[in-house]
């Protein structure tokens, strides 16, 4: 366990946390506002990817592949809220459940038709491809550098709006009194929309900056949905300082845990059932401590008052 | 003197700065009808929820015939004898007006941890529980399904519910809430027969049910007690002519 | 409570087709229609459990795939280290998944509605990550049985008829153990704490008790599902437990109509028949059903049977 290897894989931890933050965002504030349970927020963050593989394929230009991406798949969203998840909102969890699982299965088929089942790749902006040295003899890739910049920055961002602007006044206060925000006379359609594409965007986002070191693959947004799910329930639902701290923790918990439950284990016991347990104990950690938190609090670390 | 049935001491509750029980303390002897009443937002139902166990006090302590129950849950206060009934209607709709009653007979009627054997066939829980049904005059109903009783009717299977129970104290909140004229004089009138049977605590409005049913009257208003003593001395009390009576006596 | 009223033809001709379909197959393409016809009711017994869970309880469990693999893992591994023997294979497999319930139901039914399909959901992720890391056992490709279970050393479920009838058996006697629960004192207790948890309280049942338990029975039933299915296909995955499997045990709950018991069993007869049928006609099969999943919520209500009805009245009303 050596500490070139700890530093790397912490900011590895990082840079996972902050994508599953950007995935969890949309998500704890659709759930949060409408009471939706959205099952299909990780087919959005695929999507993001793919089309951003295509829209580069087009134009060459990572930029343009990325606002572009970015643009179409908040249409592709709202179409779909606009036709569908609109008329799921008054609607028992079971039947939100059935209904996005069902998109989900068309969507993730549906990328397979047009794109192919074989894994895609996006290329590394040239701008950003290289290593940095961090510390003599601790190199990191840029680019999962720019990653964790900006997801930083976009929870800052998204901090300013949801504390500084009325749609986030009105955000935060329907998150815990929905009826209220209502009986304001506030267009609570409207605000729905705002939020839900905003949410699309964000895990769209996440999509398009994980292409680049991940394959772009059909599926590749369910077990990621499922961790910012995790997430979130840590968090606490309609939390978004909950979901940032809840993310942060499962990223660095599950990569660290992944990387070192070996060496670990192999304190105290010998290497051989080590290196069979060691995996399995890794994948369970980050829902022991689900579990945990959810034991003592079960509303989550940061509980949305008013529930 | 016996000990009474409950004693509230020092109940203070507070929801993060905005306190809604502040420093209540409270005596029902056994066989006695006490009514508390106030205004809208005195924190009545905040008081019940902390005695029935929904609510945790931030601080004080309850106690049940002596016992202190006050870190107890809802379902170990009622089997120490402590029934209720809601504001607002909560029956289970889907299940008839007879097995509401009879889930609460089966509740002290031995273990529920039994799988096998079919509890709608239990004469000795269904007897109980018609019985119930008849002291509130629902005995007519018993196979309708709760959710399709009239209002005052749920009202009254509330009421048939708690007696189930066979209570040392029944808590009643608003028991009249939303219930029209005829029906309000029918369920005085069951209250009446059953005053002194077990001791009970009375929140309500309506200021008829509560001078024909109530030993003792408390009123509560900003979660304190204002005043506390016979229903003529309570009238009588400027205070409380001010602060509250005044407009819905005259 | 209606159910216990409600007519029994339809359960009783569900079991008799179920008897009399190996007869029928006999005539056609044997095996294929056998093995289907198991599937059928291997999953029916996982979604006779979850629609328990759901249907009388309102706990919409999204990970209930894991009882079925930690089943099917049961059996593989003890088949993998020589043990076939029923009688102890079987006992573990619904140890292991009753501990496994207790474990999680603690946490998970603490929490409500949204929270508790979202940590159900987690915890088979969870199953299905540990699975898939079992390198000893085949890790993410699975593992193969060697041979289906034996009973005090007799081959008995070698023959695939064999096999098709003790399912039937075990799904028979898991639908009259539910329906029993759910009339019992114990399944009226469960059933209101569905209506009405907070009276349920105040009258004097600890209602998260009861809910763990009627998790347990449930976890046992989704265990013994993924033993079955460990012995109909000779062979264990990390897919069995993978939460699109959880996905589909509540699709047939709701296909077959929600809380009626005998629904799951057609449910699963539906999902399962549906799948074949779409998937003959194309591979992309779920371009059609992911579609036709959204317009059942969005139109019928009910299952299969309410979308009939809700055609019906719109064709008569427009």
């Amino acid at each position: 366990m050596s500490f070139t290897l700890l530093i790397v894989q912490t900011l590895n931890g990082l840079q996972f946390g902050v994508l599953l933050f950007l995935i969890a965002a949309g998500l704890t504030l659709v759930f949060g506002v409408m009471d939706f349970i959205n099952l299909a927020h990780g087919v959005q963050y695929m999507l993001g990817a793919y089309l951003a593989v295509m829209f580069y394929a087009l134009t060459g230009n990572f930029l343009i592949a990325l606002v572009a991406a970015l643009g179409a798949a908040l249409l592709l969203g709202l179409l779909l809220e606009f036709t569908v998840f609109r008329h799921l909102y008054d609607r028992d969890h079971l039947e939100q459940v059935i209904a996005t699982f069902g998109i989900i299965l068309f969507l993730n088929q549906g990328v397979k038709v047009v794109w192919g089942a074989a894994p895609l790749s996006l290329p590394i902006p040239d701008m950003f491809a290289g290593t940095v040295v961090l510390s003599p003899g601790i190199l990191y890739p840029v680019w999962r550098l720019m990653i964790i910049g900006s997801g930083l920055a976009v929870a800052l961002i998204l901090y300013l709006l949801v504390t500084r602007t009325r749609v986030g006044m009105l955000v935060r206060a329907g998150a815990t009194h929905a009826n209220i925000v209502s009986a304001l006379g506030v267009d609570i359609r409207r605000l729905f929309m705002i939020v839900f594409g905003f949410g699309t965007m964000l895990a769209a986002f996440a999509g398009v900056m994980i292409a680049p070191i991940l394959s772009v693959e059909p599926g590749m947004g369910d077990s990621v949905l499922i961790l910012a799910f995790v997430v979130i329930v840590i968090g606490g639902i309609g939390s978004m300082r909950g979901a940032f701290i809840a993310a942060l923790l499962i990223g660095l918990v599950d990569t660290l845990g992944r990387s070192f439950a070996i060496d670990i284990l192999r304190l105290v016991m010998p290497p051989s059932p080590a290196r069979t347990v060691g995996p399995a104990i890794a994948s369970m950690l980050i829902y022991v401590l689900m579990a945990l938190v959810l034991y003592f609090r079960p509303a989550g670390l940061f509980p949305a008052k008013g529930r | 003197m016996a000990e009474p049935v409950l004693r509230i001491e020092n109940l203070r509750k507070n929801f993060g700065g905005l306190v809604v029980t502040d420093g209540v303390s409270l005596d029902i002897n056994e066989g006695e009808l006490h009514a508390v009443i106030g205004p809208n937002g005195a924190g009545k139902t905040t008081l019940i929820n902390q005695i029935s166990g929904t609510l945790e006090p931030s601080d004080g302590r309850i106690y049940l015939n002596g016992t202190d129950i006050t870190a107890l849950p809802p379902d170990k206060r009622a089997h120490l004898g402590l029934a209720r009934s809601f504001q607002i209607t909560s029956v289970l709709p889907r299940f008839s007006a007879l097995e509401n009653v009879a889930l609460a007979v089966q509740a002290r009627a031995g273990s529920s941890y039994q799988f096998m054997g079919r509890a709608d066939k239990e004469t000795a829980l269904n007897d109980a529980a018609m019985a119930a049904l008849t002291e509130v005059a629902l005995d007519k109903r018993a196979d309708l399904l709760a959710a399709h009783l009239s209002h005052g009717e749920k009202r009254a299977l509330e009421l048939a519910i708690a007696l189930a129970m066979q209570p040392k104290l029944l808590l009643l909140d608003e028991p009249m809430a939303g219930t029209g004229p005829e029906e309000s004089e029918r369920l005085i009138g069951v209250l009446q027969k059953l005053k002194g049977r077990f001791a009970m605590m009375l929140v309500e409005h309506d200021m008829n049910a509560v001078f024909a049913l109530a030993d003792r009257i408390s009123v509560l208003t900003y979660g304190r007690i204002l005043a506390s003593g016979k229903p003529a001395e309570v009238r009588a009390d400027p205070a409380v002519m001010t602060a509250y009576l005044g407009e819905e006596l005259e | 409570m209606n159910f216990v009223r409600r007519t029994e033809a339809l359960p009783i001709a569900i079991f008799l087709v179920l008897a009399l379909a190996p007869v029928a197959a006999s005539f056609g393409a044997e095996t294929y229609l056998l093995n289907l016809f198991t599937r059928v009711m291997i999953y029916g017994i996982a979604a006779l459990a979850l629609d328990f869970l759901c249907g009388y309880g309102g706990l919409v469990s999204f990970g209930h795939a894991a009882f079925v693999g930690i089943g099917a893992y049961t059996a593989a591994i003890f088949g993998a280290h020589g043990v076939s023997e029923i009688a102890i294979t079987l006992p573990v497999a619904l140890i292991v998944s009753a501990l496994f319930a207790y474990l999680t139901g603690t946490v998970c039914l603490r929490t409500k509605s949204v929270y508790f399909i979202m940590i159900t959901l987690a915890f088979g992720q969870m199953i299905y990550f540990v699975a898939g890391s079992l390198s000893p056992y085949g890790g993410d490709d699975g593992l193969t049985l060697k041979l289906r279970s034996t009973l005090f050393g007799f081959p008995i479920l070698q023959n695939d008829r064999a096999l098709y009838y003790a399912v039937l058996l075990f799904l028979l006697g898991s639908y009259l153990l539910l329906r029993a629960v759910v009339a019992s004192r114990f399944g009226r207790v469960f059933r209101g704490s569905k209506e009405n948890p907070t009276r349920m309280a105040t009258i004097g049942f600890h209602v998260f008790s009861y809910q763990r338990v009627a998790y347990v029975i449930a976890g046992c039933l989704g265990g013994l599902s993924g033993f079955l299915l460990a012995n109909a296909t000779e062979f264990v995955s990390p897919s069995y437990m993978s939460w699109q499997r959880s996905g589909e045990l509540i699709i047939m709950v709701l296909f077959g109509g929600i809380g009626t018991l005998h629904g799951a069993i057609v449910g699963a007869a539906a999902f399962l028949l549906l799948e074949d049928m779409l998937g003959g006609i194309t591979e992309n099969w779920k371009l059609i059903f992911g579609p036709m999943l959204v317009l059942i919520v969005l139109f019928a209500r009910g299952g299969l049977l309410g979308l009939a009805t809700s055609i019906k009245e719109r064709l008569s009303r427009g």
